[in-house]
Protein backbone atom coordinates (compact mmCIF):
# COMPACT_ATOMS: atom_id res chain seq x y z
CA UNK A 1 0.00 0.00 0.00
CA UNK A 2 2.89 2.29 0.97
CA UNK A 3 4.63 1.63 -2.58
CA UNK A 4 1.33 3.12 -4.20
CA UNK A 5 1.08 5.88 -2.01
CA UNK A 6 4.91 6.28 -2.62
CA UNK A 7 4.50 6.18 -6.68
CA UNK A 8 1.73 8.70 -7.19
CA UNK A 9 3.75 11.08 -4.60
CA UNK A 10 6.38 11.37 -7.58
CA UNK A 11 3.54 11.88 -10.35
CA UNK A 12 2.48 14.84 -8.84
CA UNK A 13 6.14 15.78 -7.79
CA UNK A 14 7.58 15.43 -11.57
CA UNK A 15 5.00 18.17 -13.04
CA UNK A 16 6.37 21.50 -13.00
CA UNK A 17 6.16 23.10 -10.09
CA UNK A 18 2.88 25.19 -9.79
CA UNK A 19 3.45 29.05 -8.53
CA UNK A 20 1.87 29.78 -4.98
CA UNK A 21 -0.13 32.26 -6.16
CA UNK A 22 -1.84 30.37 -9.35
CA UNK A 23 -5.45 30.67 -10.30
CA UNK A 24 -6.36 27.74 -8.06
CA UNK A 25 -4.27 28.48 -5.48
CA UNK A 26 -5.84 32.00 -5.20
CA UNK A 27 -9.35 30.24 -4.88
CA UNK A 28 -8.10 28.56 -1.96
CA UNK A 29 -7.81 31.97 -0.25
CA UNK A 30 -11.55 33.41 -1.53
CA UNK A 31 -13.08 30.77 -1.25
CA UNK A 32 -13.77 30.14 2.25
CA UNK A 33 -14.77 33.85 2.14
CA UNK A 34 -17.95 33.42 0.68
CA UNK A 35 -18.50 29.98 -1.49
CA UNK A 36 -17.07 27.82 1.39
CA UNK A 37 -17.67 29.85 4.39
CA UNK A 38 -16.67 27.88 7.22
CA UNK A 39 -19.76 29.80 9.50
CA UNK A 40 -22.53 30.41 6.88
CA UNK A 41 -21.98 27.16 4.59
CA UNK A 42 -20.33 24.98 6.13
CA UNK A 43 -22.20 25.82 9.63
CA UNK A 44 -19.03 24.87 11.41
CA UNK A 45 -17.72 26.41 14.82
CA UNK A 46 -20.55 27.79 15.16
CA UNK A 47 -20.17 27.61 18.91
CA UNK A 48 -17.64 30.48 19.71
CA UNK A 49 -18.97 32.44 17.02
CA UNK A 50 -22.03 33.08 19.24
CA UNK A 51 -19.95 32.89 22.22
CA UNK A 52 -17.44 35.32 21.79
CA UNK A 53 -19.60 38.06 19.77
CA UNK A 54 -20.26 40.13 22.85
CA UNK A 55 -17.16 42.57 22.39
CA UNK A 56 -15.56 43.38 19.22
CA UNK A 57 -12.07 43.17 20.94
CA UNK A 58 -12.44 39.67 22.35
CA UNK A 59 -13.67 38.60 18.55
CA UNK A 60 -10.63 40.32 16.93
CA UNK A 61 -8.18 38.47 19.56
CA UNK A 62 -10.30 35.61 19.02
CA UNK A 63 -10.09 35.60 15.45
CA UNK A 64 -6.29 36.56 15.24
CA UNK A 65 -5.69 33.40 17.67
CA UNK A 66 -7.62 31.09 15.28
CA UNK A 67 -5.69 31.84 12.59
CA UNK A 68 -2.91 31.38 14.20
CA UNK A 69 -3.65 27.34 15.17
CA UNK A 70 -5.23 27.68 11.95
CA UNK A 71 -1.69 28.60 9.79
CA UNK A 72 0.24 26.59 12.53
CA UNK A 73 -1.65 23.31 12.31
CA UNK A 74 -1.99 23.41 8.88
CA UNK A 75 1.65 23.75 8.02
CA UNK A 76 2.81 21.68 10.45
CA UNK A 77 0.55 18.73 9.58
CA UNK A 78 1.06 19.35 5.98
CA UNK A 79 5.32 19.12 6.67
CA UNK A 80 4.57 15.64 8.52
CA UNK A 81 1.90 14.35 6.12
CA UNK A 82 4.19 11.74 4.47
CA UNK A 83 5.22 10.50 8.13
CA UNK A 84 2.29 10.77 10.01
CA UNK A 85 0.83 6.78 10.61
CA UNK A 86 -2.58 6.60 9.04
CA UNK A 87 -3.84 5.15 12.06
CA UNK A 88 -3.18 8.17 14.50
CA UNK A 89 -3.51 10.72 12.49
CA UNK A 90 -7.03 11.88 14.32
CA UNK A 91 -4.89 12.19 17.64
CA UNK A 92 -1.96 13.64 15.82
CA UNK A 93 -3.63 15.96 14.32
CA UNK A 94 -5.52 16.85 17.98
CA UNK A 95 -1.98 16.98 19.49
CA UNK A 96 -0.72 19.68 17.49
CA UNK A 97 -4.07 21.91 17.83
CA UNK A 98 -3.88 21.58 21.35
CA UNK A 99 -0.19 22.42 21.63
CA UNK A 100 -0.67 25.81 19.84
CA UNK A 101 -3.66 26.67 21.65
CA UNK A 102 -1.86 26.11 24.74
CA UNK A 103 0.62 28.18 23.55
CA UNK A 104 -1.94 31.01 22.64
CA UNK A 105 -3.54 31.07 25.92
CA UNK A 106 -0.50 31.23 27.50
CA UNK A 107 0.90 34.08 25.64
CA UNK A 108 -2.33 35.59 25.78
CA UNK A 109 -2.18 35.20 29.66
CA UNK A 110 1.19 36.81 29.79
CA UNK A 111 0.56 39.65 27.46
CA UNK A 112 -3.34 40.65 27.55
CA UNK A 113 -4.13 39.73 30.94
CA UNK A 114 -7.76 41.56 30.67
CA UNK A 115 -8.32 40.32 27.58
CA UNK A 116 -8.02 36.52 28.27
CA UNK A 117 -10.04 37.13 31.36
CA UNK A 118 -12.45 37.77 29.09
CA UNK A 119 -12.72 34.85 26.41
CA UNK A 120 -11.57 32.33 29.61
CA UNK A 121 -12.49 29.00 28.73
CA UNK A 122 -13.17 29.89 24.69
CA UNK A 123 -9.67 29.92 23.70
CA UNK A 124 -9.17 26.61 25.36
CA UNK A 125 -12.36 25.62 23.22
CA UNK A 126 -10.38 26.39 19.96
CA UNK A 127 -8.78 23.01 20.24
CA UNK A 128 -12.32 21.61 19.49
CA UNK A 129 -13.36 24.51 16.29
CA UNK A 130 -14.60 22.02 13.73
CA UNK A 131 -13.35 24.20 11.20
CA UNK A 132 -9.73 23.80 12.27
CA UNK A 133 -9.86 20.17 12.68
CA UNK A 134 -11.66 19.84 9.70
CA UNK A 135 -9.03 21.59 7.46
CA UNK A 136 -6.30 19.59 8.77
CA UNK A 137 -8.26 16.21 7.99
CA UNK A 138 -9.57 17.21 4.34
CA UNK A 139 -6.83 19.40 3.17
CA UNK A 140 -3.52 19.71 5.08
CA UNK A 141 -3.34 15.91 5.08
CA UNK A 142 -3.17 15.57 1.00
CA UNK A 143 -1.59 19.22 -0.05
CA UNK A 144 1.67 20.48 0.28
CA UNK A 145 2.54 23.03 2.06
CA UNK A 146 2.29 26.29 0.40
CA UNK A 147 -1.30 25.94 -0.74
CA UNK A 148 -2.35 24.04 3.09
CA UNK A 149 -0.84 27.65 4.60
CA UNK A 150 -2.95 29.64 1.92
CA UNK A 151 -6.10 27.44 2.70
CA UNK A 152 -5.21 28.18 6.29
CA UNK A 153 -5.54 31.58 6.07
CA UNK A 154 -8.54 31.66 3.69
CA UNK A 155 -10.37 29.88 6.30
CA UNK A 156 -9.38 31.79 9.43
CA UNK A 157 -10.28 34.75 7.43
CA UNK A 158 -13.76 33.19 6.55
CA UNK A 159 -14.82 32.78 10.33
CA UNK A 160 -13.23 36.10 11.19
CA UNK A 161 -15.29 38.23 8.91
CA UNK A 162 -18.31 36.56 9.89
CA UNK A 163 -16.88 36.67 13.89
CA UNK A 164 -16.11 40.50 13.51
CA UNK A 165 -19.48 41.57 11.25
CA UNK A 166 -21.33 39.84 14.38
CA UNK A 167 -19.55 41.41 17.20
CA UNK A 168 -20.11 44.89 15.60
CA UNK A 169 -23.74 44.54 15.32
CA UNK A 170 -24.15 43.83 18.46
CA UNK A 171 -22.01 45.65 20.18
CA UNK A 172 -23.08 48.47 19.12
CA UNK A 173 -26.44 47.78 19.23
CA UNK A 174 -26.23 46.05 22.83
CA UNK A 175 -23.99 48.02 24.77
CA UNK A 176 -23.96 51.48 22.39
CA UNK A 177 -19.85 51.15 22.57
CA UNK A 178 -17.38 49.77 20.14
CA UNK A 179 -13.78 48.49 21.39
CA UNK A 180 -10.54 47.57 20.32
CA UNK A 181 -7.66 45.68 21.81
CA UNK A 182 -5.62 48.79 23.16
CA UNK A 183 -7.97 51.11 23.66
CA UNK A 184 -10.43 49.60 25.29
CA UNK A 185 -14.20 49.53 25.37
CA UNK A 186 -15.17 53.44 23.72
CA UNK A 187 -19.12 54.32 24.94
CA UNK A 188 -21.15 56.23 22.46
CA UNK A 189 -22.44 57.88 25.57
CA UNK A 190 -18.89 60.04 25.53
CA UNK A 191 -18.50 61.15 22.44
CA UNK A 192 -19.96 63.28 20.21
CA UNK A 193 -22.36 60.69 18.74
CA UNK A 194 -24.31 60.96 22.12
CA UNK A 195 -27.01 62.75 20.98
CA UNK A 196 -28.07 59.73 19.27
CA UNK A 197 -27.91 57.13 22.20
CA UNK A 198 -27.86 58.87 25.35
CA UNK A 199 -31.45 58.96 27.36
CA UNK A 200 -34.23 60.14 25.27
CA UNK A 201 -31.91 59.63 22.07
CA UNK A 202 -33.41 58.06 19.44
CA UNK A 203 -31.86 54.57 20.20
CA UNK A 204 -32.12 52.95 23.48
CA UNK A 205 -29.54 50.07 23.57
CA UNK A 206 -31.39 46.59 23.24
CA UNK A 207 -30.18 44.21 26.02
CA UNK A 208 -31.04 41.54 23.64
CA UNK A 209 -28.24 42.11 21.37
CA UNK A 210 -26.30 41.18 24.32
CA UNK A 211 -27.71 37.68 24.78
CA UNK A 212 -26.50 34.71 22.72
CA UNK A 213 -29.62 33.99 20.64
CA UNK A 214 -29.35 37.43 18.96
CA UNK A 215 -25.88 36.07 17.58
CA UNK A 216 -27.32 33.48 16.02
CA UNK A 217 -30.12 35.87 14.63
CA UNK A 218 -27.11 37.98 13.27
CA UNK A 219 -25.08 35.05 11.72
CA UNK A 220 -28.95 33.80 10.19
CA UNK A 221 -29.24 37.34 8.72
CA UNK A 222 -25.68 37.55 7.52
CA UNK A 223 -26.48 34.04 5.49
CA UNK A 224 -30.02 35.48 4.05
CA UNK A 225 -28.12 38.04 2.60
CA UNK A 226 -24.85 35.91 1.16
CA UNK A 227 -27.77 33.50 -0.17
CA UNK A 228 -29.90 36.09 -2.01
CA UNK A 229 -26.37 37.13 -3.67
CA UNK A 230 -24.70 34.62 -4.24
CA UNK A 231 -26.87 31.85 -6.44
CA UNK A 232 -24.01 29.18 -6.08
CA UNK A 233 -25.71 28.49 -2.55
CA UNK A 234 -29.13 28.15 -3.61
CA UNK A 235 -30.20 24.58 -3.87
CA UNK A 236 -32.45 22.93 -6.73
CA UNK A 237 -35.29 21.98 -6.11
CA UNK B 1 14.32 1.05 2.52
CA UNK B 2 11.19 2.09 2.70
CA UNK B 3 10.16 2.33 6.14
CA UNK B 4 6.50 0.77 6.83
CA UNK B 5 4.63 3.75 7.47
CA UNK B 6 1.63 1.22 9.43
CA UNK B 7 4.04 -1.26 11.12
CA UNK B 8 3.38 -1.10 14.83
CA UNK B 9 6.61 0.06 15.62
CA UNK B 10 7.02 2.78 13.72
CA UNK B 11 3.17 4.09 15.18
CA UNK B 12 4.83 4.04 18.46
CA UNK B 13 8.00 5.43 17.42
CA UNK B 14 5.94 8.77 15.90
CA UNK B 15 3.60 8.57 19.30
CA UNK B 16 6.68 8.92 21.74
CA UNK B 17 8.83 11.43 19.47
CA UNK B 18 5.71 13.64 18.83
CA UNK B 19 4.78 13.45 22.60
CA UNK B 20 8.15 14.44 23.88
CA UNK B 21 8.28 16.82 20.95
CA UNK B 22 5.17 18.39 22.43
CA UNK B 23 5.94 18.45 25.90
CA UNK B 24 9.25 20.07 25.78
CA UNK B 25 7.53 22.44 23.77
CA UNK B 26 4.72 23.28 25.84
CA UNK B 27 6.95 23.55 29.41
CA UNK B 28 9.49 26.28 28.16
CA UNK B 29 6.84 28.31 26.86
CA UNK B 30 4.68 27.51 30.39
CA UNK B 31 8.46 28.07 31.99
CA UNK B 32 9.06 31.34 29.97
CA UNK B 33 6.02 32.80 30.63
CA UNK B 34 5.32 32.25 34.18
CA UNK B 35 7.21 34.90 36.00
CA UNK B 36 5.29 37.42 32.88
CA UNK B 37 1.78 35.99 34.29
CA UNK B 38 2.47 35.65 38.20
CA UNK B 39 2.91 39.96 38.06
CA UNK B 40 -0.37 39.70 36.35
CA UNK B 41 -2.34 38.01 38.58
CA UNK B 42 -0.61 39.92 41.37
CA UNK B 43 -1.75 43.29 39.38
CA UNK B 44 -5.06 42.14 39.44
CA UNK B 45 -5.00 41.50 43.47
CA UNK B 46 -3.32 45.11 43.68
CA UNK B 47 -6.31 46.55 41.46
CA UNK B 48 -8.61 44.13 43.64
CA UNK B 49 -7.70 45.87 47.41
CA UNK B 50 -7.49 48.96 46.25
CA UNK B 51 -10.52 49.14 44.29
CA UNK B 52 -12.18 47.99 47.90
CA UNK B 53 -11.06 51.40 49.07
CA UNK B 54 -12.69 52.68 46.01
CA UNK B 55 -9.19 53.86 44.27
CA UNK B 56 -9.21 53.34 40.87
CA UNK B 57 -6.47 51.90 39.29
CA UNK B 58 -5.08 50.53 35.94
CA UNK B 59 -2.91 48.03 35.25
CA UNK B 60 -0.04 50.04 35.26
CA UNK B 61 -0.25 52.59 37.71
CA UNK B 62 -1.52 49.59 40.33
CA UNK B 63 1.69 49.10 42.22
CA UNK B 64 2.44 52.22 42.28
CA UNK B 65 -0.80 52.85 44.03
CA UNK B 66 -0.37 50.42 46.22
CA UNK B 67 2.64 51.18 47.99
CA UNK B 68 1.22 54.89 48.48
CA UNK B 69 -1.82 53.80 49.79
CA UNK B 70 -1.37 49.84 51.87
CA UNK B 71 0.19 50.96 54.94
CA UNK B 72 0.68 47.43 56.19
CA UNK B 73 0.03 43.46 55.26
CA UNK B 74 -0.99 41.19 58.41
CA UNK B 75 -1.58 37.48 58.42
CA UNK B 76 -4.29 36.54 61.28
CA UNK B 77 -4.91 32.77 62.22
CA UNK B 78 -8.49 31.96 62.74
CA UNK B 79 -8.21 33.47 66.34
CA UNK B 80 -7.06 36.79 65.16
CA UNK B 81 -3.64 36.54 65.70
CA UNK B 82 -0.82 38.13 64.15
CA UNK B 83 0.92 35.34 62.81
CA UNK B 84 2.99 37.51 60.30
CA UNK B 85 3.26 41.40 59.23
CA UNK B 86 4.84 43.71 56.54
CA UNK B 87 5.39 47.44 56.59
CA UNK B 88 3.42 48.36 53.33
CA UNK B 89 6.35 50.20 51.52
CA UNK B 90 7.96 46.76 51.65
CA UNK B 91 8.39 45.34 48.08
CA UNK B 92 5.71 42.66 47.43
CA UNK B 93 7.97 39.57 46.48
CA UNK B 94 6.33 36.83 44.62
CA UNK B 95 8.88 34.13 46.06
CA UNK B 96 8.61 35.40 50.02
CA UNK B 97 6.04 32.75 51.36
CA UNK B 98 5.69 35.17 54.45
CA UNK B 99 4.48 38.41 52.70
CA UNK B 100 0.58 37.90 54.03
CA UNK B 101 0.14 39.55 49.99
CA UNK B 102 1.28 36.12 48.91
CA UNK B 103 -1.15 34.14 50.35
CA UNK B 104 -3.59 32.26 47.93
CA UNK B 105 -6.78 32.49 49.80
CA UNK B 106 -8.58 31.03 46.97
CA UNK B 107 -5.86 27.76 47.11
CA UNK B 108 -6.68 27.56 50.63
CA UNK B 109 -10.43 27.76 49.99
CA UNK B 110 -10.00 25.24 47.71
CA UNK B 111 -7.68 22.63 49.97
CA UNK B 112 -8.88 23.07 52.97
CA UNK B 113 -12.12 25.66 53.87
CA UNK B 114 -14.53 24.43 51.29
CA UNK B 115 -14.06 20.73 52.78
CA UNK B 116 -15.15 22.05 56.58
CA UNK B 117 -17.68 23.98 55.41
CA UNK B 118 -19.88 21.71 53.28
CA UNK B 119 -18.74 19.16 56.36
CA UNK B 120 -19.84 21.38 59.14
CA UNK B 121 -22.60 23.91 57.71
CA UNK B 122 -23.73 26.14 60.28
CA UNK B 123 -21.96 24.24 62.78
CA UNK B 124 -20.17 27.35 63.83
CA UNK B 125 -18.02 26.00 66.77
CA UNK B 126 -16.86 22.88 64.75
CA UNK B 127 -15.81 25.15 61.44
CA UNK B 128 -13.81 27.44 63.77
CA UNK B 129 -11.95 24.62 65.48
CA UNK B 130 -11.16 22.64 61.92
CA UNK B 131 -9.66 25.95 60.27
CA UNK B 132 -7.28 26.25 63.35
CA UNK B 133 -6.51 23.08 63.11
CA UNK B 134 -5.84 22.97 59.45
CA UNK B 135 -3.68 26.52 60.12
CA UNK B 136 -5.35 28.43 57.76
CA UNK B 137 -4.17 32.14 57.40
CA UNK B 138 -6.09 34.96 56.36
CA UNK B 139 -4.47 37.94 55.16
CA UNK B 140 -6.15 41.69 55.65
CA UNK B 141 -4.71 44.99 54.11
CA UNK B 142 -4.36 48.24 56.06
CA UNK B 143 -5.29 51.29 54.09
CA UNK B 144 -4.71 54.87 54.51
CA UNK B 145 -6.89 56.57 52.63
CA UNK B 146 -6.96 60.70 52.82
CA UNK B 147 -5.59 60.58 56.48
CA UNK B 148 -8.56 57.63 57.45
CA UNK B 149 -7.49 54.13 57.88
CA UNK B 150 -9.22 51.14 56.64
CA UNK B 151 -8.99 47.30 56.49
CA UNK B 152 -9.73 45.41 53.34
CA UNK B 153 -10.59 41.90 53.49
CA UNK B 154 -10.25 39.28 51.23
CA UNK B 155 -13.00 36.19 50.90
CA UNK B 156 -13.61 33.19 48.71
CA UNK B 157 -17.07 32.03 48.85
CA UNK B 158 -19.07 29.07 46.43
CA UNK B 159 -21.34 30.79 43.46
CA UNK B 160 -23.76 28.88 41.49
CA UNK B 161 -21.26 27.24 38.80
CA UNK B 162 -17.24 27.94 40.78
CA UNK B 163 -15.76 29.94 42.99
CA UNK B 164 -16.62 33.74 43.91
CA UNK B 165 -14.34 35.72 46.13
CA UNK B 166 -14.46 39.58 46.84
CA UNK B 167 -12.46 42.03 48.99
CA UNK B 168 -14.83 44.27 51.47
CA UNK B 169 -13.29 47.15 53.17
CA UNK B 170 -14.24 47.95 57.01
CA UNK B 171 -13.93 51.53 58.36
CA UNK B 172 -12.10 52.19 61.43
CA UNK B 173 -15.10 51.82 63.98
CA UNK B 174 -14.66 47.76 62.39
CA UNK B 175 -18.57 47.61 61.71
CA UNK B 176 -18.95 49.97 58.59
CA UNK B 177 -18.30 48.70 55.35
CA UNK B 178 -16.61 51.56 53.25
CA UNK B 179 -16.44 49.36 49.90
CA UNK B 180 -16.54 45.83 48.41
CA UNK B 181 -15.71 44.50 45.00
CA UNK B 182 -16.88 40.80 44.29
CA UNK B 183 -15.56 38.72 41.24
CA UNK B 184 -16.47 35.30 40.10
CA UNK B 185 -15.20 32.58 37.91
CA UNK B 186 -17.88 31.34 35.67
CA UNK B 187 -21.40 33.10 37.22
CA UNK B 188 -23.97 32.98 34.40
CA UNK B 189 -23.96 36.35 32.81
CA UNK B 190 -26.94 38.85 33.03
CA UNK B 191 -27.56 37.22 36.64
CA UNK B 192 -24.49 35.50 39.00
CA UNK B 193 -21.97 37.23 37.44
CA UNK B 194 -23.34 40.53 38.38
CA UNK B 195 -21.99 40.65 41.42
CA UNK B 196 -19.12 42.26 39.69
CA UNK B 197 -21.09 45.53 38.69
CA UNK B 198 -20.86 48.53 40.21
CA UNK B 199 -24.94 48.29 40.59
CA UNK B 200 -24.51 45.87 43.21
CA UNK B 201 -21.15 47.13 44.86
CA UNK B 202 -22.53 50.03 45.43
CA UNK B 203 -24.98 49.05 47.78
CA UNK B 204 -22.89 47.53 50.52
CA UNK B 205 -21.29 50.57 51.19
CA UNK B 206 -21.77 52.53 54.27
CA UNK B 207 -23.93 49.81 55.54
CA UNK B 208 -23.14 48.34 59.10
CA UNK B 209 -22.46 44.56 60.31
CA UNK B 210 -24.68 43.39 62.82
CA UNK B 211 -23.07 42.76 65.90
CA UNK B 212 -25.73 41.59 68.24
CA UNK B 213 -25.16 38.05 69.87
CA UNK B 214 -26.64 35.52 67.57
CA UNK B 215 -27.89 37.28 64.67
CA UNK B 216 -25.65 36.71 60.98
CA UNK B 217 -23.24 39.55 60.52
CA UNK B 218 -24.54 40.88 57.67
CA UNK B 219 -27.24 39.36 55.26
CA UNK B 220 -28.01 39.38 51.49
CA UNK B 221 -31.77 38.99 51.03
CA UNK B 222 -33.60 37.07 47.79
CA UNK B 223 -33.73 40.02 44.88
CA UNK B 224 -36.62 42.40 45.68
CA UNK B 225 -36.68 41.88 49.49
CA UNK B 226 -36.93 44.64 51.88
CA UNK B 227 -33.51 45.94 53.04
CA UNK B 228 -32.13 47.81 56.48
CA UNK B 229 -28.43 49.26 57.36
CA UNK B 230 -27.50 45.23 58.34
CA UNK B 231 -28.55 43.81 54.40
CA UNK B 232 -28.57 44.27 51.05
CA UNK B 233 -30.61 43.55 48.27
CA UNK B 234 -29.30 40.19 46.28
CA UNK B 235 -29.49 39.49 42.40
CA UNK B 236 -32.61 38.52 41.02
CA UNK B 237 -32.62 35.10 39.19
CA UNK B 238 -29.01 34.75 40.89
CA UNK B 239 -30.31 33.43 43.93
CA UNK B 240 -27.55 30.93 44.87
CA UNK B 241 -24.64 33.14 43.94
CA UNK B 242 -26.20 36.12 46.15
CA UNK B 243 -26.38 33.19 48.70
CA UNK B 244 -22.48 32.77 48.17
CA UNK B 245 -21.93 36.44 48.88
CA UNK B 246 -24.00 35.79 52.21
CA UNK B 247 -22.28 32.97 52.87
CA UNK B 248 -18.59 34.06 52.58
CA UNK B 249 -19.01 36.79 54.55
CA UNK B 250 -20.56 35.60 57.42
CA UNK B 251 -17.75 33.42 57.15
CA UNK B 252 -14.63 35.34 56.65
CA UNK B 253 -15.74 38.11 58.64
CA UNK B 254 -15.98 37.27 62.01
CA UNK B 255 -11.88 35.90 61.62
CA UNK B 256 -10.61 39.97 61.06
CA UNK B 257 -13.42 40.73 63.57
CA UNK B 258 -11.27 38.95 66.27
CA UNK B 259 -8.24 40.01 64.82
CA UNK B 260 -9.69 43.67 65.42
CA UNK B 261 -10.06 43.08 68.91
CA UNK B 262 -7.10 41.51 69.54
CA UNK B 263 -5.39 44.71 68.20
CA UNK B 264 -7.93 46.54 70.26
CA UNK B 265 -6.91 45.39 73.57
CA UNK B 266 -3.19 45.33 72.86
CA UNK B 267 -3.51 48.98 72.66
CA UNK B 268 -5.83 49.46 75.22
CA UNK B 269 -2.99 47.18 77.81
CA UNK B 270 -0.45 49.79 76.17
Amino acid sequence: MSTEAQVVEKEVEKKPSEPLFSKKNRKLLTDPLDDSNPITVQVLGICSALAITVQLQQAVIMSLSVLFVMIGGNVIVSILRNSIPDRIRIIVQLVVIAALVIIVNEVLKAFLPDISEKLSVFVGLIITNCIIMGRLEAFALGNKVGPSFLDAIGNAMGYAWILLAVAIVREVFGSGAISLPGMGQVKFFDTEWAGFFANGGFYEHNNLMILPPMALIVVGIIIWIQRSRNTKLIEEN
Amino acid sequence: MAINKNSNGYTFFFAIAMVVVVGTTLAVTAFGLKPLQQKNQATKKMMDILGAVKVDADRSNAAALFTEYVTRRVAVNYNGEVISEKPGDAEVDPTDKNDPFNIDVKKDYKANVKKFVQQFGDNEEKLASALEEAGVVFPVFEVVKDGEKFFVCPMVGTGLWGPIWGYVSLEEDYKTIYGARFDHKAETPGLGAEIKEDFFQVKFEGKQLQLADGSDLFNVLKGGAQTNEHSVDGITGGTITSKGVDEMLNRTLPVYLNYFENANNQRAQR
